[in-house]
């Protein structure tokens, strides 16, 4: 099987279902990873592994949805919720700045929150044009399909009026996250209040109808099974195959601590997924989206030795910077604090690869003077 | 193609081809791998050694760390375990102490102990042989794999007699293999800056070699991920061969991933995943006549761990109690997995477990140990995980 696949991976043919199945099933992962690399090669000539300035900003832990994968949010009323007042917010982005440099739109400003039912369209609105009038050189890649349809539905407005008016308002891109698995069986175990994936779905194929990029998420490891994680790759590559604005794939694994979720042993088996398992998630996923140029590490979820090791199991992208992140952090692992910028370039040099900033559109960036400097 | 093509991609289908005859590699071949970037190249070449030599297997072993002593004088810089004669700090195990240690996991199976410390002049001949005795006597059925080379140099110093009578008398006591720390890196160099009170690189062999012939077989590591370069390491690893096809006694090779942590190299930032998969990967190319390679998981991590064995390891050490050289946070080396656990791991990365002795003797077959797990990834193993999840 191995051998056929690897033949049409070299003649640069589109695999099926049921090839991504066996690949997931494959467990000689050195020939996954030469297989994703030959792809990696072919889209990315250049050894070059690019990373972008980015932050989170968690501007609300207030949710009403309570997934069960979840250890960041807050119900509300709950003592504990929070909106970020504005000149928090602000404070936030300019420590963004200050590490990104003023270039336009160099700077990747990454906010999500739960879905608070105090905020509603206008409350974005105003934020969102507060930020693009203050600083230009941000690029605001925010929100999640989740709450832009929660958004719509508390503003009772259509989902494409909905975006279109955050876009006007200064929404760059809108990051893929919130699809978890694409598959309404799993939603249904694992956050049966969500979104559903044709929903998911609906709000990226108007983003990219409207001219706008997102990208597109997997968070694997949970109650899925090796059809379902390939039935989550065919959703998405189908919606790029019509709508084609997808910049990015990126996969982590499933963060138990604290969920309820993984208190439920019914459910969940009790095995959170390991960097082996993401070695091959990640090359199975850059073989069989073909449509897509970029693949992002995880190293927040997988730490520096497989993050750096998932380059040659083709990623090409480091993911931002990440001044801050507390959803993952949330449930259990953090590998934010130890990856400064330095070390991940020593990461990807290492691995045998050129680092190079790009924006959140992955055109290159250049550094701020002081920065290059240091590069030897 | 579909492999071929891609290794020829990257320059390497001469290795290819003199990997698939069973051909030895040159140094040069050596610094050639090192020199390759494309991992999963390195890997899969790796594999067909590893396979050839191991099939399937991947070997684990349950066994008890004992550190007799903290104390050395010997200031290795790249260690974070040792403090110098005199310290507070400093402790000594008696022979009786040694032996309630082993007590301590007698309802544990485990059927090696692996036992190293410091350089401690202090301590008189008699003393290591009657640590031997008290663990054998502690728990008879027990393997034990004790004492580098560096150790056994210091033991002879105070023996005063030739180093075949103290193996001789070690054995006696009870020792049946060696566990190959101390080698560091073969180079004058970095010998010169980071071990150099220690017994050089021929020093080490030498004793390696004497063991061998009385009998006594050994493992052989190497120390990476510090100042040493390729070169450095190639020479290590040629000289390991060399003694090899003199001696046949080493059973693995381990390469070591060394943890700046709390060393006077504190400053280093420490070797990378991909360098730890290298290392496995090159190792188990150049030594073609080392029966196995291991991927010391607390050092290596248990993720990289499992991965390494498609990089050429056969070999995952084990469920290990008490290992206090390389104490690493929490969160990034759990120090303990349960045997479960292991299996886990090693039946989620494709492989097959098979429970060792020290002396590579097969203690059990692991799948058996754990038939729910094997049997949930019926496929080929991998992907297990995810089908075992359905729900």
């Amino acid at each position: 099987m191995i051998g056929a696949i690897g033949t049409k991976v070299e003649a640069g043919e589109r695999l099926d279902a049921a090839e991504a199945a066996a690949l997931f099933r494959h467990p000689n992962v050195a020939e996954l990873g030469l297989l994703a690399n030959a792809v990696r090669r072919r889209k990315h000539p250049q050894s070059v592994v690019t990373y972008n300035v980015g932050r989170n900003i968690n501007y609300t832990n207030v949710c009403w949805v309570k997934c069960d994968f979840c250890a960041f949010y807050r119900p509300p009323g709950s003592g504990e919720g929070y909106v970020l007042p504005r000149e928090e917010i602000f404070a936030k982005i300019d420590a963004l700045v200050e590490v990104g440099g003023d270039a336009p739109k160099s700077c990747e400003l990454l906010m999500q929150g739960g879905l608070n039912p105090k905020l509603r369209l206008d409350y974005y609105e105003e934020l969102l044009a507060a930020i693009r009038e203050r600083y230009p050189m941000v690029h605001v890649h925010s929100l999640s399909a989740t709450e832009i349809i929660y958004i719509a539905h508390l503003s009772r407005l259509p989902l494409e009026e909905t975006v279109q008016r955050l876009r006007d308002a200064g929404l760059d891109s809108i990051p893929g996250a919130g699809a978890e698995i694409l598959s309404d069986e799993v939603r249904d175990i694992i956050g049966f209040r969500k979104d559903r994936t044709e929903e998911w779905l609906e709000v990226h194929r108007i983003a990219h109808r409207l001219g706008m990029q997102t990208t597109a998420t997997m968070m694997y490891g949970h109650v899925e099974t090796v059809e379902q994680r390939v039935e989550h790759l065919q959703r998405i590559r189908d919606l790029q195959d019509e709508a084609g604005r997808f910049t990015a794939f990126i996969a982590w694994n499933f963060q138990p601590d604290h969920t309820d979720l993984a208190a439920d042993g019914s459910r969940w088996n009790g095995m959170k997924a390991t960097g082996f398992d993401h070695l091959r998630t990640v090359a199975v996923a850059r073989l069989f989206l073909d449509n897509i140029d970029n693949f992002q590490a995880s190293w927040v979820t997988q730490g520096p030795k497989i993050a750096q090791v998932s380059l040659h199991y083709g990623i090409n992208d480091f993911g931002s910077t990440m001044l801050e992140e507390n959803v993952v952090s949330a449930a259990g692992t953090s590998h934010t604090e130890e990856m400064e910028m330095e070390s991940m370039k020593r990461l990807i040099r290492d691995a045998g690869f050129k680092p190079q900033r790009r924006n959140t559109a992955y055109v290159p960036v250049e550094e701020p003077a002081e920065e290059t400097e240091v590069v030897a | 193609m579909g492999f071929a093509g891609l290794i020829e991609q990257v320059g390497l289908a001469d290795i290819h081809a003199r990997v698939l005859a069973g051909e030895r590699l040159s140094v040069d071949d050596g610094l050639r791998l090192y020199a390759c970037d494309d991992l999963p190249v390195l890997g899969y070449l790796a594999n067909l050694v590893r396979e050839r030599k191991n099939g399937d297997a991947a070997y684990y072993v349950r066994n008890q760390h004992i550190n007799y002593t903290n104390i050395c004088n010997k200031l290795c810089k790249f260690c974070s375990f040792y403090v110098k004669p005199k310290d507070e700090k400093g402790y000594v195990l008696t022979p009786q102490q040694v032996g309630a240690r082993v007590r301590e996991y007698e309802e544990f199976p485990i059927t090696e102990i692996h036992m190293v410390g410091g350089v401690n002049p202090k301590l008189p001949y008699d003393y290591y042989l009657d640590v031997l005795r008290a663990m054998k006597e502690a728990r008879p059925g027990v393997r034990l794999k004790a004492f580098t080379m560096i150790e056994v140099a210091q033991i002879q110093r105070i023996a005063k007699k030739p180093l075949e009578e103290v193996f001789a008398d070690m054995k006696e006591a009870g020792l049946e293999s060696l566990p190959g720390g101390g080698a560091e890196v073969f180079s004058e160099r970095v010998q010169g800056d980071l071990f150099w009170t220690k017994s050089d690189s021929e020093e080490w062999l030498r004793i390696a070699a004497v063991a061998h012939r009385c009998g006594l077989s050994s493992n052989a590591t190497m120390l990476y991920g510090h100042i040493e370069n390729t070169e450095e390491k190639i020479y290590h690893l040629s000289r390991l061969r060399e003694v090899q096809d003199e001696t046949g006694g080493f059973l693995c090779y381990i390469p070591l991933s060394f943890h700046p942590e709390r060393t006077e190299l504190e400053q280093l930032p420490g070797p990378t995943g991909c360098l730890d998969l290298k290392e496995v990967a090159v190792g188990r190319l150049m030594l073609d006549n080392f029966p196995h390679v291991k991927t010391f998981w607390i050092m290596n991590t248990i993720e990289i761990s499992q991965t390494a064995l498609w990089y050429g390891a056969d070999d995952i050490d084990g469920t290990v109690m008490d290992y206090e050289i390389t104490r690493k946070r929490q969160e990034e080396t759990q120090q303990r997995l349960t045997q479960r656990e292991l299996l886990e791991r090693i039946v989620e990365a494709g492989r097959a477990p098979v429970e060792r002795d020290s002396l590579y003797n097969v203690v059990a077959d692991g799948a058996e140990l754990l038939p729910e797990v094997a049997g949930g990834t019926a496929a080929g193993g991998a992907g297990g995980t995810a089908a075992g999840r359905a729900g």
